[in-house]
C-alpha cells in the first residue's frame, strides 16, 4: 500500500486499506474459533470472504483504470513527482549490472543532483547518467532536490565524452524541476554550462537514448536531453516552465497551476503529438510508483530495442540524423508576402 | 546614487512604465540617474544617458543602424509566420499587438549585413517585442542564419536582447529551439572557421542565454545589461539581499569569465569590426 497517496489515489488507497484489513481477517486464527463458536462452516465461511475480497479486488482494478485512464496534465504533473516515484538511483540499481559511478566536473567540485557512470544493460556497456532528487531529507538536501549546477552538466558532458571515446552509448535519464538559480550557479556559468551541453550532445559520435522519467523541467531537463531517441513515461511532464510559475505569470496566482498544466500541454502524450519525443512508454497500472522493478523492466526493453535500431548507423549518419530531428522541431508557418 | 540603481534593478515594470512615458515625448529622464535630456539629443548619444551612461534598450531597427555598414540588413524569413502550436489563450491576438507596435514580424530580425566592411549573418533579438523570447520562428530564424553562415562561410553576430527566455505559449516547443540553435552552432564550429560573436544587451536571459546566448567564441556585452540565468523574482537569495549589488548583469558575468569584455555602445561596432579584421 502506499504510504504518500496523491488525493486523487486516496480511493484507491481505501479500497487497499479495506482489502488488507479483510486479507488479514481470513488469516486470523480467530476466525476458525469464531466459526466453531457459532456454528459455522469455516470452509464456507472463507469462500464468502473470499469473493467479496475477490470483488474488492474487481473493484480497486476498475477504479485505477478510470482514475490513471484520464488524469489530467495537473495530476500528471503530481504523479511525475510522486514521492515514491522510483528515481535515477533506484532505475540504475533495477536497469544495469555493475555501475561504476563516476564523479566530478575537473573543475570544481562533483554535483550530487547528476549522477552517472559506466555499466552494462542485459550486458552491453554503456554510460548512464540522470538527475537525482534524493529520496529522504538529507539526501535531498544534498542532492539540491536534483536541482543540478554548472558542475553537474559539465559532469555529465565530461562522461559522456568518455562513452564516445570508448564508442559505448548514452543513456540519459530526466527528471528535474529545474536547473539551480543559486548565486553560486550563476558565478559559475549555469547558462554556458547547459548550453553546452546540447552543443555537445548535438555533435556526440554515439548513440544517445533519453528518457524522461519524471519531471523534465525547462532548461534543466534539456540541459541532458538531446538524443537520437527520446521518450517519456506515460505520466511524465515535459515543460517550459511549472504549472505553478505559468499560473503565477498568467493571473498572478499559482493557485491555478492545474489550469496552467491543461495551457502548457506537458504530458508526454502531448509531446509525441507535437513531435518532441518520439515514444510514451506505458507504466505499470496505477503509476511507476507502484511498481518500480515492472518500471525499470518497461525501461530496459525500450532502451535495448533503440540500442539494437541506432547500432547500424555509422557515427556521421547518426549525428546527421540527429541534427536533423532537432532542426525539425516547432511549428510555424511560411506566408507568402502579401504585395 | 548610482550603486542604489542596483538594488532597484528588478523594478524592471517601472522603467518600463518610465520608458514608455517619456518615448513620445520630447524630454525624457534617465531611469538610473534621473537627469533629465532631450529625446532628440539622447538619440543623437545612441540612447545612452549622457550624465551615467545608462544604456537605453534599443529597437532592432536602431541596433541595425548602430552595427550594420549604412544600416542596411538584407532581412532573411521574414516569411516564416507564428502559429498558436497549443492553442494558448490570446497568443496570437497579443502578438498582434508586438507587430503593430514594433512593426517587426517577430522578435528577431536575422540578414545578411557587412560590418566594416566585413561580411557578416547578423541576427537581433528585441526586447520591445514579447520580450524578446525564443519561439519555433525565432529559433528557426536563428537556426537558418547560423545554417546560411555556415553555407557562404561568414561570421555569425547574434545581438541578444531577450528577457523571457523561452517562450511560454509555445510550451516544450519553444523549449526546443533551445536544443535546436544549440545544435546549429555546435555545427558552425565543426565546419567553418569562422567566429560567432555573441553580444548581450539588456536584458539576456533565460532559455536564450542558456542556448545559443553563450556559445560564442567571443561574448561582448553592454555596460549594465541584466545577463543571468533566472528571473530575480524567483531567486531567495536576491530577496534576502545575498547577492552582490551587480548581481546578474554585464560586469559580474564579466568578472565571473562569461563575458571576454563589456563594451560602451559607442564603441561596440569598433570592437566587432577588430574582431572579425583579426580573425579574418
Amino acid at each position: 500500500m502506499l504510504k504518500n497517496a496523491l488525493d486523487f489515489e486516496k480511493p484507491v488507497a481505501e479500497l487497499d486499506a479495506q482489502i488488507d484489513s479483510l486479507q488479514e481477517h481470513m488469516r486470523s486464527p480467530g476466525l476458525e474459533h469464531w466459526c466453531r463458536d457459532h456454528d459455522r462452516d469455516y470452509a464456507a465461511e472463507i469462500a464468502d470472504l473470499d469473493n467479496g475480497l475477490q470483488q474488492l479486488k474487481r473493484d480497486r482494478e476498475r477504479l485505477m483504470k478510470d482514475i490513471f485512464g484520464k488524469l489530467t496534465p495537473w495530476e500528471k504533473t503530481q504523479v511525475a513527482r510522486h514521492k515514491d516515484r522510483p528515481h535515477t538511483i533506484d532505475l540504475i540499481r533495477l536497469l544495469t549490472d555493475d555501475f561504476f559511478e563516476l564523479k566530478g566536473d575537473r573543475g570544481f567540485a562533483d554535483d550530487p543532483a547528476i549522477i552517472g557512470g559506466m555499466a552494462t544493460i542485459s550486458g552491453r556497456p554503456i554510460l548512464i547518467v540522470g538527475h537525482e532528487k534524493g529520496r529522504d531529507l538529507k539526501d535531498k538536501v544534498r542532492r539540491n532536490y536534483g536541482s543540478a549546477k554548472p558542475e553537474g552538466y559539465r559532469k555529465a558532458v565530461r562522461l559522456m565524452k568518455l562513452a564516445e571515446r570508448a564508442n559505448r552509448p548514452v543513456v540519459t535519464l530526466i527528471d528535474t524541476s529545474a536547473a539551480d538559480s543559486s548565486l553560486g550557479s550563476e558565478e559559475r556559468g549555469i547558462s554556458e554550462a547547459i548550453a553546452k551541453a546540447m552543443e555537445e550532445m548535438a555533435m556526440l559520435r554515439v548513440p544517445i537514448i533519453v528518457v524522461v522519467i519524471g519531471e523534465g523541467g525547462s532548461g534543466g531537463a534539456i540541459g541532458i536531453g538531446v538524443g537520437d531517441r527520446v521518450v517519456m513515461m506515460e505520466h511524465a511532464v515535459y515543460s517550459v516552465i511549472p504549472p505553478e510559475g505559468c499560473a503565477n505569470i498568467l493571473w498572478r496566482d499559482s493557485a491555478r497551476a492545474n489550469e496552467a498544466a491543461d495551457a502548457l500541454k506537458l504530458t508526454a502524450q502531448d509531446a509525441l503529438r507535437l513531435g518532441v519525443i518520439d515514444e510514451v512508454l506505458p507504466e505499470p497500472m496505477g503509476g511507476a510508483h507502484r511498481n518500480a522493478e515492472l518500471t525499470a523492466i518497461i525501461i530496459r526493453d525500450a532502451v535495448l530495442a533503440s540500442l539494437d535500431s541506432l547500432a547500424r548507423l555509422e557515427p556521421d549518419a547518426l549525428v546527421e540524423q540527429r541534427y536533423q530531428k532537432f532542426r525539425k522541431m516547432g511549428q510555424w508557418v511560411v506566408e507568402r508576402a502579401a504585395h | 546614487m548610482p550603486e542604489r540603481w542596483f538594488g532597484k534593478r528588478f523594478k524592471r515594470d517601472e522603467i518600463q512604465a518610465q520608458l514608455s512615458d517619456v518615448a513620445e515625448g520630447l524630454w525624457v529622464k534617465c531611469p538610473k540617474c534621473a537627469e533629465i535630456q532631450y529625446t532628440a539629443e539622447l538619440a543623437r548619444n545612441l540612447k545612452v544617458c549622457k550624465k551615467c551612461a545608462f544604456h537605453f534598450r534599443l529597437t532592432a531597427r536602431e541596433r541595425i543602424d548602430l552595427l550594420a555598414d549604412d544600416g542596411v540588413l538584407e532581412l532573411w524569413d521574414e516569411d516564416l509566420v507564428t502559429v498558436n502550436p497549443l492553442a494558448f489563450p490570446q497568443y496570437l491576438e497579443k502578438l498582434e499587438s508586438h507587430r503593430v507596435n514594433t512593426g517587426l514580424t517577430e522578435a528577431v530580425v536575422t540578414g545578411r549585413a557587412s560590418v566594416g566592411g566585413i561580411p557578416v549573418a547578423l541576427g537581433i533579438t528585441d526586447p520591445h517585442f514579447k520580450m524578446g523570447t525564443m519561439n519555433s520562428v525565432v529559433g528557426e530564424r536563428i537556426a537558418r542564419c547560423a545554417e546560411r553562415a555556415i553555407d557562404d562561410d561568414m561570421p555569425l553576430i547574434l545581438v541578444c536582447g531577450s528577457g523571457g527566455g523561452a517562450r511560454m505559449e509555445e510550451g516544450i516547443l519553444s523549449l526546443m529551439q533551445m536544443a535546436k540553435t544549440s545544435a546549429v552552432l555546435g555545427r558552425f564550429k565543426r565546419e567553418t572557421r569562422r567566429f560567432f560573436i555573441s553580444v548581450l544587451t539588456d536584458p539576456s536571459m533565460g532559455g536564450t542565454l542558456a542556448s545559443w546566448a553563450s556559445l560564442g567564441h567571443v561574448a561582448l556585452a553592454e555596460p549594465g545589461a541584466m545577463v543571468g540565468f533566472a528571473g530575480q523574482r524567483v531567486s531567495a537569495q536576491v530577496q534576502s539581499g545575498k547577492t552582490p549589488a551587480n548581481y546578474q548583469t554585464s560586469e559580474f558575468q564579466e568578472e565571473h569569465g562569461q563575458v571576454d569584455a563589456v563594451v560602451h555602445r559607442k564603441d561596440l561596432r569598433d570592437a566587432i569590426t577588430r574582431i572579425l579584421t583579426w580573425a579574418a
